[in-house]
């Protein structure tokens, strides 16, 4: 039924309010009720009479207001929908997909988009239409459940921080099965391959709308150097008119809070897709900045970390001689200086005023000799991570340095005089370089070969100097040495920085060997025969809205997937660091453009606001309970027994809280005294009240085994929701698996992330043992990977015979509950467990694994109902009988293996101490 | 299983832990009076040494101080000082109308009338007197023991309404304490009353009341319960019934008054509102007045 805009969806139950007249005469009837009170004195009342009879009557504003809230609660509960879906939209019938990209690009307007599903799911609810979800940037097999399922789920439904692959289109339309649908497309607005392949696939099942924001998406690709300056640049998918956009360059401040350093606006052209402008910063500033942002717009795309590209390296320039004025070409810094100068900055100064700016690398030319707190203070710098450059020379080579025993600044012991080849004096050719080793930094480098070696500084044959070379000439002996000490490095070249020794500093090969070194390597991304064989770990990943996160455990990516694979699940966004430096995996590349989806004529396309309808039951419903507040008031006024003021803010408070009802009410002291008075095993809501049911029982089953056989006497189990109790009072969930369960949302997670770190222990039940082998085959394990993803699990194993769990109670060997064959999942031991001789386990976990992950359905096998009487039946005769006892030796062990930790492995020093007793 | 069966060995142990709190309470109380031995100044029986005096004619050999009429040539006798031991019988009315306290903020009338007879009681028992219960469940002992004995005796509950004291094992010439709110009838304890001064019995009547029982401040339509159960009343309007409740506990304590006036009994009034301290003071000096005597 529709009045004007509003319409209701049970018009029948309006009928009632022809029932308020006689509401009113009823009220008018009775008088209020007297309050009772406690007193002792009353023997002092007794046969005391009331002066005045006068009977009370409810007044009429009174009666009207309990009217009005009357009439408030039957309209309200009549459904009153504002603005209703006209007759012929909402009539589609059968079930619906709602499908979003849900890729970087949507994390722009994520609300909005939630907004419109929420909306979708809505209406399809009301219209009974089964309903299916999928999110391009991860397709999964595609469920048809009710809508109010799904909206449940809504809350862990969050962009993925990539952009979906042709891939991801491909496998996502071999998923969409046979059945037919309407489909509802959320895009991005961002053209994709295979886009039109999907949409051709959907079509061939039903109708297809897409919805979509008209604004733009912007990007921000990777900041790059040029002439010092940072660049920075930013793309749209549309040129809809000039805009301006400021992008903030986030960094860490002197006292290692993030904090934007600088900001830069860019303007967009009316007809522009580009934006750019360059930022200056000092080196000191530049060196500290960790990513840029476009800012408002949280999306993946639109953070750009930055890595070690962007840090110009400080070198210190620290030259033997400085007293041939005039001979620039002679001058040992001067190769130096034009290797360095197009990407470092160059610090000139005593070696004692240079120290304190801390610069990566420090280089010598020629200095022999250094007093005794230079050379302490350079130690400290190298220890700490510096890079000391050393070259040969005149100097050196006439010192003492090195010669008796190795100097702590020199990589090598150094023969007095050094050597001259293909001289004028002497026999032979000038030397040329021999191919660089293996597990040298220059390896793979080209050697040109008009490079030759006519004098060097000698190497003293010791039996540490073959892993020190990194370089040497084709006649073996070496000419380049390293030293690593502590965090930091020694590098000596055993030839000069000039062209006098050698002709090496004129070659492009220098060049790229200082690179290599690390000293010059700023500016270039890492190529492909540097990534090969090597691993990175990522340190922050980003989210679809563009925050950094802790990487956390994740696994490690081989180096010819960094930079070459698309990003996906396996391969997130962020920072990576590798054996020498860090590396950026940003969302958008340096060369990549946004290019607008265009959809065919045929298909609707509408904005994120859709008129919603607004269902205004809710509202008159609070109505109603505030007027009815109210009522209390007045009644208790009239009564007389409004006279505490405490009374009345109570009241006041009550209504204040009932105005925002979506408040998150304070945690049950009361409750968290009930699970913290005792011990209290806790399970896991799931929103399938049967499975509540019987892992409720199942625990009051496990709790009364476990008070008579131990000294564990758990009080009534406790029913545990993740998104609003707090977890910590808990030493055990039961975490029971079924395949329509909700998401728990990310704050939920993080408690459940904490609670697992806490030494809490989640036990997982797919209960499927039955049916199902382990992993995913089955709807149960499938949803358990999903549900488990985001926890903090460590890497599992089968539990191993010897595990503390076999034999905390009871010596167990198999872990039944109502099914019994699959095996249970502990945290795995450390790689480096072994049996000590004549110990009957290995020294395990020192500690409580925090999750057991099985299938054997414990609950159902403990379950007993108020009689005690078991709910489930357990095999057969006296076999059954027998595995329902193990299933609760199982319990018993896993209580008690929470209980008290590691006390049973520690059982294992129990020889060891009865010896060292002397018994 | 049940939520109330389980948690039986905390409630237990939560009983049993508020036995030495009372203890401890009363102890505590009790050591803010400084007390002496009062000993009749006198020869007598007693620990205490009181004097020597020559040999008269009647004394007994035994009686002779060896020790002292060696150091001289005339016979001493070693006398103690006199002293006596009285018998004090408490009575902390258990009746249901004393659990009440009319702020949650205020403690119970039963919990202040034990915690004073309790630190009467330690007081006492320090002071070399015997303490009982009256009625026979308790009769008066001395000694740190019946401390405890008494302790657990006071934490009886009654589920009478209103109840009078038992003066059935009183100790001649003994001394009496009977703490109450004294609203129930009041003809048992005149017969108490009567029958102790009747056996030279002497002692205090402690009327402990509430602050709301002083002031009835009470509006509207209600029906007054007593805290038992048993009595009710109700009316229209409360606040009419002030002036004339009032008056008569106003009336009731006047009774009192002349109740204890006939007896030779003493009167004290203490709200639970006010300081225990000073009302165990002043029920100190009122017992210990009688005692010296």
């Amino acid at each position: 039924m529709i009045l004007g805009p509003i319409g209701f969806t049970t018009p029948w139950l309006l009928l009632t309010l022809v029932a308020l007249p006689i509401l009113w005469i009823i009220l008018r009837a009775v008088p209020p009720t007297p309050i009772r009170r406690r007193f002792p004195g009353v023997a002092l009342l007794l046969g005391l009479k009331d002066e005045d009879s006068v009977t009370d009557r409810t007044p009429w504003w009174l009666l009207l207001l309990r009217t009005i809230a009357v009439a408030a609660v039957i309209a309200g509960l009549a459904g009153p929908v504002l603005n209703p879906r006209a007759e012929g939209e909402a009539r589609a019938t059968g079930p619906l997909l709602i499908v979003t990209d849900g890729s970087w690009a949507s994390a722009r307007d994520w609300r909005e988009k939630i907004a419109v599903i929420n909306g979708l799911l809505a209406e399809a609810g009301r219209a009974g239409r089964p309903v299916a979800l999928m999110r391009l940037s991860d397709p999964e097999e595609l469920e048809f459940q009710a809508a109010e399922s799904w909206r449940s789920r809504l809350a862990g439904l969050v962009p993925a921080p990539w952009a979906v692959t042709p891939a991801m289109m491909e496998r996502a339309a071999d998923l969409l099965g046979e059945g037919s649908f309407e489909t509802r497309w959320l895009s991005d607005g961002l053209a994709y391959d295979g886009r039109e392949d999907l949409l051709v696939a959907l079509e061939a099942r039903g109708p297809v709308t897409v919805h979509e924001s008209p604004r733009p998406v912007l990007a921000l690709r990777p900041a790059a150097m040029t002439d010092g300056q940072i660049v920075l640049s930013a793309a749209r998918a549309t040129a809809n008119g000039p805009r301006d956009i400021m992008v903030a360059a986030h960094g860490l401040d002197p006292a290692g809070v993030l904090r934007v350093l600088a900001t830069l606006p860019l303007q967009f052209d009316a007809t522009a897709t580009e934006a750019s402008g360059a930022l200056s910063l000092p080196p000191e500033l530049r060196a500290r900045l960790t990513s840029f942002e476009i800012a408002g717009e949280e999306t993946a795309g639109s953070v750009s970390l930055t890595d070690d590209g962007l840090k110009r390296r400080e070198v210190a320039l620290i030259a033997g001689r400085e007293d041939r004025e005039g001979l620039e070409l002679l001058s040992p810094l001067h190769y130096l200086h034009q290797a360095f100068a197009p990407s470092a900055d160059m610090l000139d100064g005593a070696l004692m005023d240079v120290l304190p700016a801390n610069p990566d690398v420090i280089v010598l030319a020629d200095v022999a000799t250094l007093s005794g707190a230079e050379e302490a203070a350079l130690l400290d710098w190298v220890n700490g991570g510096g890079m000391l450059l050393r070259f040969a020379g005149p100097r050196v080579a006439a010192s003492d340095v090195s010669r008796g025993e190795e100097a702590p600044l020199m990589p090598v012991r150094l023969r007095a005089g050094g050597r001259t080849v293909g001289g004028a004096m002497s026999w032979g050719e000038p030397k040329t370089l021999a191919t660089f080793p293996e597990g040298s930094p220059f390896q793979g480098l080209v050697i040109p070969g008009d490079v030759t070696v006519s004098a060097q500084v000698m190497a003293q044959p010791d039996p540490t100097l073959a892993e020190r070379v990194i370089a040497q000439l084709t006649d073996g002996t070496p000419l380049v040495t390293r030293k690593r000490i502590g965090a930091g490095q020694v590098v000596l070249f055993h030839v000069t920085a000039n062209a006098e020794w050698s002709t090496l500093p004129l070659s492009g090969l220098f060049v790229q060997m200082l690179e290599r070194l690390a000293v010059a390597s700023s500016v270039t991304p890492p190529d492909a025969t540097e990534l090969a064989g090597s691993t990175w770990q990522p340190v922050e990943v980003l989210d679809g809205f563009g925050k950094l996160m802790d990487a956390g455990a994740r696994p490690g990516v081989a180096g010819e997937r960094l930079l070459a694979e698309a990003l996906g699940p396996d391969l997130l966004p962020g920072l990576y660091e590798g054996p020498e430096r860090r590396v950026a995996r940003n969302v958008i590349a340096r060369d990549d453009m946004l290019a607008p989806v265009a959809w065919p004529e045929r298909i609707p396309v509408e904005g994120l606001e859709r008129a919603a309808e607004m269902p205004l039951g809710g509202w008159l419903l609070a109505a109603a309970a505030l007027l009815l507040t109210v009522d209390i008031l007045a009644a208790l006024a009239l009564s007389g027994r409004l006279w505490p003021m405490r009374t009345a803010i109570g009241l006041l408070l009550a209504v204040l809280s009932l105005g925002t009802p979506d408040r998150v009410m304070a945690q049950d002291d009361t409750r968290a005294i009930a699970a913290t008075a005792e011990v209290v095993l806790a399970h896991v809501i799931t929103g399938n009240s049967a499975l509540d049911d019987t892992a409720h029982s199942g625990l009051i089953g496990l709790g009364q085994v476990l008070s008579f056989r131990t000294s564990v006497e758990p009080a009534e189990p406790i029913a545990v929701d993740l998104e609003t109790d707090e977890l910590a009072f808990y030493p055990i969930l039961y975490w029971p698996i079924s395949p329509d369960q909700p998401t728990p949302s990310a704050e939920a997670y993080v408690r459940l992330n904490a609670y697992l770190r806490g030494g809490g222990l989640i036990l997982f039940d797919t209960r499927d043992a039955d049916v199902a082998g382990f992993g995913a085959a089955s709807t149960n394990g499938a949803r358990l990977q999903r549900l488990a993803a985001p926890l903090d699990i460590p890497p599992l194993e089968p539990v191993p015979e010897d595990h503390v769990l076999t034999r905390t109670f009871y010596l167990l060997s198999d872990f039944p509950g109502r099914y019994t064959g699959r095996p249970v999942w502990v945290e795995s031991a450390p790689p480096d467990a072994e049996r000590i001789e004549g110990m009957p386990f290995r020294n395990l976990n020192d500690g409580v694994t925090p999750v057991v992950i099985g299938g054997n359905d414990w609950a159902a096998a403990w379950a007993v109902n108020d009689r005690g009487d078991f709910l489930f039946p357990v095999g057969r005769g006296y076999t059954g009988e027998r595995q329902r006892e193990l299933a609760y030796r199982f319990g018993i062990n896993l209580v008690m293996h929470v209980l008290t930790g590691n006390y049973k492995s520690d059982q294992v020093h129990v020889p060891a101490l009865l010896e060292r007793l002397g018994q | 299983m049940s939520l109330l069966s389980a948690p039986l060995r905390a409630r237990a142990e939560a009983e049993a832990a508020r036995l030495p709190p009372l203890l401890a309470r009363a102890e505590h109380l009790a050591g803010t009076v400084l007390l002496g031995e009062h000993g009749r100044r006198r020869a007598g029986l007693g620990d205490d040494f009181w004097q020597y005096r020559p040999v008269q004619p009647g004394d007994s050999r035994q009686m002779i101080d060896w020790r002292r009429s060696a150091r001289s040539d005339v016979q001493y006798v070693r006398q103690r000082e006199w002293q006596i031991a009285q018998s004090v019988m408490i009575w902390a009315d258990p009746a249901a109308s004393m659990r009440f306290a009319s702020d949650k903020n205020l403690p119970e009338k039963a919990e202040r009338a034990r915690l004073l007879a309790m630190a009467m009681a330690v007081l006492l028992l320090r002071g070399g007197e015997r303490v009982g219960l009256t009625g026979s469940s308790l009769p008066p002992r001395r000694g740190q023991a019946q401390l405890a004995r008494l302790a657990l005796a006071l934490m009886q509950d009654s589920e009478a309404d209103y109840t009078s004291p038992d003066m059935g094992g009183l100790v001649p010439h003994g001394r009496a304490l009977l703490i109450s709110d004294f609203m129930g009838d009041l003809a048992g304890l005149r017969g108490a009353l009567t029958a102790a001064a009747d056996r030279g019995v002497q002692g205090i009547l402690y009327q402990i009341l509430d602050p709301a029982e002083e002031v009835f401040p009470y509006r509207g339509r209600t029906i007054f319960e007593s805290v038992g159960g048993t009595l009710t009343h109700e009316t229209l309007k409360a606040n009419d019934l002030r002036a004339r409740y009032l008056e008569r506990l106003a009336e009731r304590k006047v009774e009192l008054g002349r109740l204890c006036a006939a007896t030779g009994w003493r009167l004290g009034v203490h709200h639970t509102s006010e300081n225990a301290q000073s009302a165990l003071l002043w029920l100190y000096r009122a017992m210990d007045g009688g005692t010296m005597a």
